[in-house]
């Protein structure tokens, strides 16, 4: 199993000083978060994409890029990128560059946007949200499989003989997440396509994610990908630690009543209750993430999202060192323990490939049109 | 003999409030005409001073917590709604708007719904058609024809009687949609999801 961390890279005011950290700050910060996660033996960093203030989480191949230059295992993914507003020909390009230069560290997980405006800011219409991220997913998928691509679709420009650049490393695509709170379509897709699902399981009750994974699970096995409990789940959460749970929810305290989202809002008591959000003891938190798979099942990936609401960089790197001495250990053993053996691990690089039946040179030597010559052979 | 399930929504603010006395008489006459056509009625009253908290927090969230979520429960299954409010500057009262607002989308369609409101003179009337009617016109309900309201003075004059025969007439007409409303149970789509086959025909 995965454990990880995923951020949403919001600047946030810390309600305990009433500084707001700079944008550079906070881009500097999540840079150092990655590669603190990587040392304390996390498995993935995911980062989300907004475009609009006060996130700085806009341009994600660019910050997993800088990342991946300075560590050797982690892998990078993305929650969400926003395959409703994005051309799917640059997120293919795109992601298919980062997969060369991490050496195949890269998944994405796809969402459709935070914000309405997003859409027409990138000249879409927001009701059209489900069939653009069928659509643009079904293209995406395509060009990453075929070497040449004709395509008409509703939302983008057709494209004829049109060839993604670079081919993905090995001939074998990114591994695909599709991400969704409460969008049955979302499931249906994940489903059909073989892909995973992720459930953001962060800020709302339990129920949803129970009810978007045992439809997911249920068409996984219906489109024939292997039994419903074969199916490649991710899920979030949230978690604040100390190692005596009073001081966990002292400290923690002003920043969930100011918190974007869910502040000023219930109390934290009500909303741990309500929510999977655990503020604790590591040993607290062990017990609830164990009782995750009690109404999930065994599943493949677990992320935390531990740097939000204004949090200072100095408390998340100490988050961080007890997540990854304390928690995840037992839990990977917990839950490798409960696993049957039946039940896949969450898909890398290497696990792709080597279902492939191994590496394929997937680069696409253009032959010229008027001399039937390839570049290699004009040398 | 089969039963009836009514959901009684009542924005009164002070106890006692007239808004629930009125809501309370609009139950038992709708009880009564229900009888009539030899139905039971089983009576669920959603009281939302209780919920006012948690109808702020879900508008701050996005979910209720499990008390709201029973009550919003119960006006989804419900066979009729009784909805009374007492008028706030000339409208219904912000917690009563906003407990239909985190209603789920669709909760209401085709289901028969009796609106009712109080206010201190008749001169508030007309907040029954052009706020009242429009709003679960637009949830998509199907509104009773007649819609009451009592003022003050209607609680203890000649004008008592008059409040009286709208009370048994709006019941009436309610407890006839509710018999002959053939139900407009939303599909689940966990249950029945589309299949990916229509969400999408490959290019």
């Amino acid at each position: 199993m995965q454990f990880g961390i995923f951020t949403v890279g919001d600047v946030t005011p810390d309600p305990t000083t009433g500084r707001t950290p700079t944008e550079n700050e906070r881009i500097k910060a999540t840079i150092a978060i990655a590669k603190k996660a990587e040392e304390v033996g996390l498995d993935v960093f995911a980062t989300g994409e907004h475009h609009n203030p006060p996130f700085i989480a806009s341009a994600p191949t660019t910050t997993l890029s800088f990342i991946a230059a300075q560590t050797e295992r982690l892998v990078l993914s993305t929650a969400t990128t926003l395959i409703t507003t994005t051309d799917p020909v640059l997120i293919a390009e795109n992601y298919a560059k980062l997969q060369h230069l991490s050496d195949g560290r890269v998944d994405l997980m796809l969402g459709r946007g935070n914000t309405g405006p997003v859409y027409p800011w990138f000249g879409k219409d927001i009701r059209d949200g489900i069939p653009l991220a069928i659509e643009n997913y079904h293209l995406l998928h395509r060009l990453w499989r075929e070497d040449v691509v004709d395509w008409e679709g509703k939302y983008r420009t057709p494209l004829q003989g049109f060839t993604s650049t670079p081919r993905p490393l090995d001939g074998v695509p990114p591994f695909v997440w599709h991400g969704s709170i409460r969008s049955p379509e979302i499931a249906e897709q994940a489903a059909y396509y073989g892909d995973g699902f992720f459930a953001n399981h962060i800020f709302w009750p339990k129920e949803h994610t129970e009810r978007m994974v045992g439809l997911y699970r249920r068409r996984f096995e219906h489109y024939g990908h292997g039994s419903a409990d074969q199916a490649i789940v991710g899920l979030g959460g949230q978690v604040f630690m100390r190692k005596n749970s009073q001081d966990a929810v002292a400290e923690f305290r002003p920043y969930f009543d100011n918190a974007p989202v869910y502040g000023h809002g219930p109390s934290l008591e009500d909303f741990t209750a309500q929510t999977p959000l655990t503020v604790g003891s590591p040993q607290q938190v062990i017990e609830r993430t164990l009782g995750f798979r009690e109404y999930v099942g065994d599943y493949q990936r677990q992320l935390f999202l531990m740097d939000h609401a204004g949090l200072p960089l100095k408390t998340v790197l100490e988050q961080l060192d007890l997540l990854g001495e304390e928690v995840v250990p037992v839990l990977r053993r917990e839950f490798a323990a409960l696993r049957p053996t039946h039940v896949p691990d969450a898909p890398t690089h290497a696990s792709l490939v080597a279902a492939a039946g191994g590496p394929i040179t997937s680069t696409l030597h253009v032959t010229d049109e008027v001399t039937g010559r390839t570049a290699e052979e004009n040398r | 003999m089969s039963t009836r399930t009514i959901a009684v929504v009542t924005a009164g603010l002070s106890q006692p409030s007239s808004t629930r006395l009125l809501a309370d008489r609009l139950a038992e006459a709708t009880d009564r005409a229900l009888r009539l056509y030899d139905e039971r009625t089983e009576l669920v009253v959603v009281e939302l001073r209780e919920l006012a908290h948690d109808i702020t927090d879900h508008l701050l969230t996005g979910f209720p917590s499990p008390r709201l979520a029973e009550a919003l429960d119960a006006v989804a299954k419900a066979d009729g709604v009784i909805a009374v409010t007492p008028v706030f500057s000339a409208s219904y009262s912000g917690l009563f708007k906003s407990f239909f607002d985190v209603l789920e989308d669709g909760a209401l369609e085709g289901k028969p719904v009796l609106v009712a409101a109080t206010a201190g003179t008749a001169r508030h009337s007309l907040v029954l058609e052009f706020a009242m009617r429009p709003l679960f016109s637009y949830l998509r309900a199907v509104v009773v024809p007649t819609a009451v309201f009592g003022a003050t003075e209607d609680f203890g004059s000649n004008a008592a009687g008059i409040l009286s025969e709208r009370v048994e007439r709006a019941a009436r007409e309610l407890a006839g949609l509710v018999v002959s409303n053939r139900g407009s149970t939303l599909a689940d789509p966990f249950e029945n999801p589309t299949p990916f086959e229509e969400l999408f025909s490959a290019p």
